[in-house]
């Protein structure tokens, strides 16, 4: 039998999954297993069956390297990319418009951790695993290591996501943002986060490669520190075996610290080491010549995560965490800017000496303008851990507005840069179906973050305004609610920024469907002498 | 030790030792011979596919 | 060469690369992390701090549950227009008991760190079933299912052992007369001494205008009406908390 043991794994854990569901007193807990039951059978009969997604493995891997988890997981990036994006677009509505919360599976404290985990770690953890593992294999010039457990850390991952995304829905949360799953959905996954390190180490420590490309550095230290804060933060004592809820092992001031000791650096090393990784390989190859100063290079990596690390407590600038704490995050805070601009002008210098590539290749635009929202975010966000200007910012819109233009901007557009790069590489085409197309999408995913950014802005400011604006008799001038009101010219305006985007992302869904099918669109080369209907130019 | 003691320190002999690493760092990753070093390195990715 | 081959090591050799990113990206979270747990000053000294009566505790999971952290915060920052809005700044003291922590990072909605006592039972029924009929600009959900749901009782008892165990100073007594507790907190007719001797300062009686079922209503409002209201800010030396 083809994948005996692989298919006798996941029957046994579809029954444990039964087990635990029949055997647990806590509902939410049964209702969590039995979704793991339906989803582990439905991959067992898979398995049985031997069914096989022909288009999603393209050329056979005569090439020596392993691609088959790196083509799953460029098609699951894609595919969670516009989940993410579209829940995001349902959470703006149900806070422009409050109806649309549905109680209680669908009302928007249970939505926008779907939200920010679909985007940040099904979106961008999948296209972090899937560019890393094509990356090591080509800078290290040797195939994965550990065989098959390429194939576990991708379908594990999937597995996480799942359980993670109906577990919210469910209402099972430890209220840790961005680390919301309970206790045994993270002991999974530190399980496939552990195979995850193994396979990377162990293909860099079997190179062939004298030199470990700078890459593959960055790559290398997310995922250590993810384990890291994942392992720290989520430590917590649950109710019982069969029960899905936990005590975290802190409490207040501490638990507190823990946290954005967390949140910062899933920032820091997830949504930025992971993916200046990418920007360190993708870059130069779209660009067809090496990084600007491979030197810089290393000192921006020792620098950035020694100090990344030290930035958490501007998170919890005038709470209750002791002054010295927050003064060091604020220090540090600032620090960072240094480190995180000598990226950019690395990431952007690159490009010197071929800058007419940005009239005629939508990738490498795509490419520059993420490096651009990186530069800028990583300037917004040490001014906003100054405490003066924090005490404005924090609690209001200004801070969804930052994040964002760090999200959509600098991990959705490096991601989308080194997708449009991978596709035809992995599906062995020409090119892909269609560039114009790309260009639709950079303008569309533009307009969005900028539409989006600069509303969170105006709403952001106005509300820490409306909020400590005094009369002439030493009165406050506005209601909570009052200022609750004065957003919502702003909450439909970003509904605008949101579509703008995911319209973007599924163009370009049907684009590299259509060249993972191997079709090839007539078009005019960009560049060149236009027609008249020019969309971008 | 409390906590005034370990701010003296921080604010002085601990800022000091960092800020001589850090340029140690610097001058290090940019001294004259690593040059070609770098070079090389930096072409791995152009190799192949 | 000597030391200039040193960074060449670590750029060839992947177990140094590994272990010195992860010495560097340790240092800054322990040096951070770590005072706070010795550093005695840390969390202030109040009185009339205590545990979560066990209608509390299920209510504050509730309050979990729902994502209500994601719009509300629970942290009063030392500024005029905060204190004058909300009540006195927040204290590390009363939040120590919180496993985890509810100080949340947006306000869509007001902060709640001293919502309890502001609004009656009533009201707070009300603004949970249809937000906007006492609230007309607001945009919270609704949640009206909580006054449908029955509220589970019988494994409170585990979830206070489980809080034990992460250091909360719950007695064997209060473990033992948990499920107790929790049905008489919520009951009109009920003896409250014991509660009233476990858990000072807890509100009794129904809450969710229903003094016939126990709902999750009863006990979300329970722990609504309660925060922010157990630390005796007249014995409070603001000189002493200073840190």
């Amino acid at each position: 039998m083809k994948y005996g043991p692989e298919t006798i794994g996941v029957s046994l854990a579809a029954f444990l999954a039964l087990l635990g569901a029949a055997f647990s007193g806590d509902d939410s807990f049964a209702a969590h297993m039995w979704v793991a039951f339906f989803v582990l059978a439905g991959g067992a009969i898979m398995l049985l069956r031997q069914i096989s997604f022909a288009p999603a493995f393209g050329p056979g891997d005569d090439s020596g390297y392993l691609d088959g988890p790196v083509r799953y997981g460029t098609v699951a990036t894609m595919f969670w990319g516009i989940v993410g994006f579209l829940v995001g677009v349902l959470v703006a509505l149900q806070l422009a418009y409050p109806d649309l919360n549905i109680e209680p599976w669908f009302s928007f404290g249970r939505m926008r951790p779907l939200h920010t985990s679909a985007v940040v770690f099904a979106f961008g953890g999948n296209a972090l695993i899937a560019t890393s593992f094509y990356v090591v294999q080509r800078t290290s010039n040797v195939r994965l290591w550990g065989g098959n457990l390429a194939w576990f850390v991708f379908w594990g991952y999937q597995f996480f996501i799942v359980m993670a995304a109906t577990g919210y829905l469910l209402g099972i949360t430890d209220s840790r943002e961005y680390a919301e799953p309970e206790w045994y959905v993270d002991l999974f996954l530190t399980v496939v986060w552990v195979a995850y390190l193994l396979v990377f180490l162990g293909t860099i420590l079997v190179r062939k490669e004298p030199h470990i490309y700078v890459a593959n550095w960055f790559y290398l230290s997310f995922i250590v520190t993810i384990a890291m804060l994942h392992v720290v933060n989520n430590l917590a004592m649950p109710v019982g075996l069969l029960d899905a809820k936990s005590y975290s092992l802190f409490a207040g001031v501490q638990d507190a610290l823990t946290q954005w000791w967390y949140g910062h650096n899933a920032v820091g090393f997830f949504l930025t080491a992971g993916f200046l990784g990418m920007m360190y390989y993708f870059v130069p190859k779209q660009a067809e010549r090496p990084v600007y100063s491979y030197r810089l290079s290393i000192v921006h990596f020792w620098s950035l995560i020694f100090l990344y690390i030290w930035a958490g407590p501007h998170h919890l600038h005038y709470t209750a965490l002791p002054d010295w704490a927050q003064t060091l995050g604020m220090v540090f805070s600032i620090m960072l800017w240094m480190p995180s601009w000598g990226g950019m002008i690395n990431g952007l210098m690159t490009l010197s000496g071929a800058w007419d590539k940005l009239r005629t290749d939508p990738i490498i635009r795509m490419m520059v303008m993420a490096i651009a929202f990186y530069g800028m975010s990583t300037f917004e966000g040490p001014v906003m851990s100054i405490k003066a200007v924090n005490s404005l910012s924090h609690y209001t819109d200004w801070t969804i507005g930052h994040v964002h233009s760090g999200a959509l901007g600098w991990v959705g557009m490096i991601s989308f840069g080194a997708i449009y790069f991978l596709v035809p590489k992995l599906w062995g085409r020409e090119r892909l179906y269609s560039l114009r197309l790309v260009t639709w999408h950079f303008w569309l995913a533009t307009l969005g973050i900028v539409v989006y950014a600069a509303v969170m802005w105006v709403s952001g400011i106005q509300q820490g305004l409306m909020w400590r604006e005094y009369d002439d008799q030493g009165f406050l001038v506005y209601s909570f609610a009052e200022s609750v009101a004065a957003m919502h010219p702003y909450y439909v305006m970003r509904v605008l920024g949101g579509v703008l985007y995911l319209i973007g992302a599924l163009i370009m869904a049907y684009n590299i469907t259509m060249t993972i099918l191997g079709y090839s669109r007539e078009e005019q080369p960009i560049g060149e002498a236009a027609p008249a209907a020019q969309p971008a130019e | 030790m409390d906590y005034h003691s370990m701010r003296e320190f921080a604010d002085s002999w601990m800022l000091l030792a960092m800020t001589v690493f850090f340029v140690g760092v610097v001058i290090f990753a940019f001294r004259p011979g690593s040059k070609k070093h770098a070079d090389d390195a930096s072409q791995i990715p152009l190799k192949e596919d | 060469m000597g030391i200039m081959d040193k960074h060449a090591a670590i750029e060839r050799n992947a177990t140094l690369l590994l272990a010195g990113s992860l010495v560097v990206v340790s240092i800054g979270g322990i040096v951070e992390i770590a005072p706070l747990f010795y550093l005695e000053n840390t969390i202030e000294k109040v009185e009339g701090m205590r545990p979560y009566s066990p209608l509390e505790l299920a209510g504050r999971n509730i309050y979990i549950r729902e994502g209500c952290y994601v719009c509300h915060s629970q942290m009063i920052r030392p500024f005029r227009d905060e204190v004058e809005r909300y009540g006195h700044y927040s204290l590390a003291a009363e939040s120590m008991y919180d496993h985890p922590f509810q100080w949340g990072s947006k306000r869509t909605g007001p902060d709640l760190a001293r919502v309890g006592d502001r609004y009656s039972n009533e009201w707070h029924v009300q603004h949970l079933i249809e937000p906007r009929s006492v609230v007309p600009e607001s945009i919270m959900p609704s949640y009206a299912f909580l006054a449908n749901y029955p509220l589970e009782t019988d494994d409170i008892s585990a979830h206070l052992v489980a809080n034990q165990r992460v250091g909360v100073p719950y007695t064997d007594e209060m473990v033992e007369n948990a499920e107790a507790d929790m049905l008489a907190q919520a009951d009109p007719d009920a003896d409250w001494s014991g509660v009233e001797m476990r858990y000072p300062k807890a509100k009794l009686g129904d809450f969710d205008g229903d003094p016939r079922a126990l709902t999750e209503m009863d006990a979300l409002v329970a722990y609504l009406q309660m925060l922010g209201t157990l630390v005796d800010f007249s014995t409070y030396d603001e000189a002493a908390g200073q840190r």
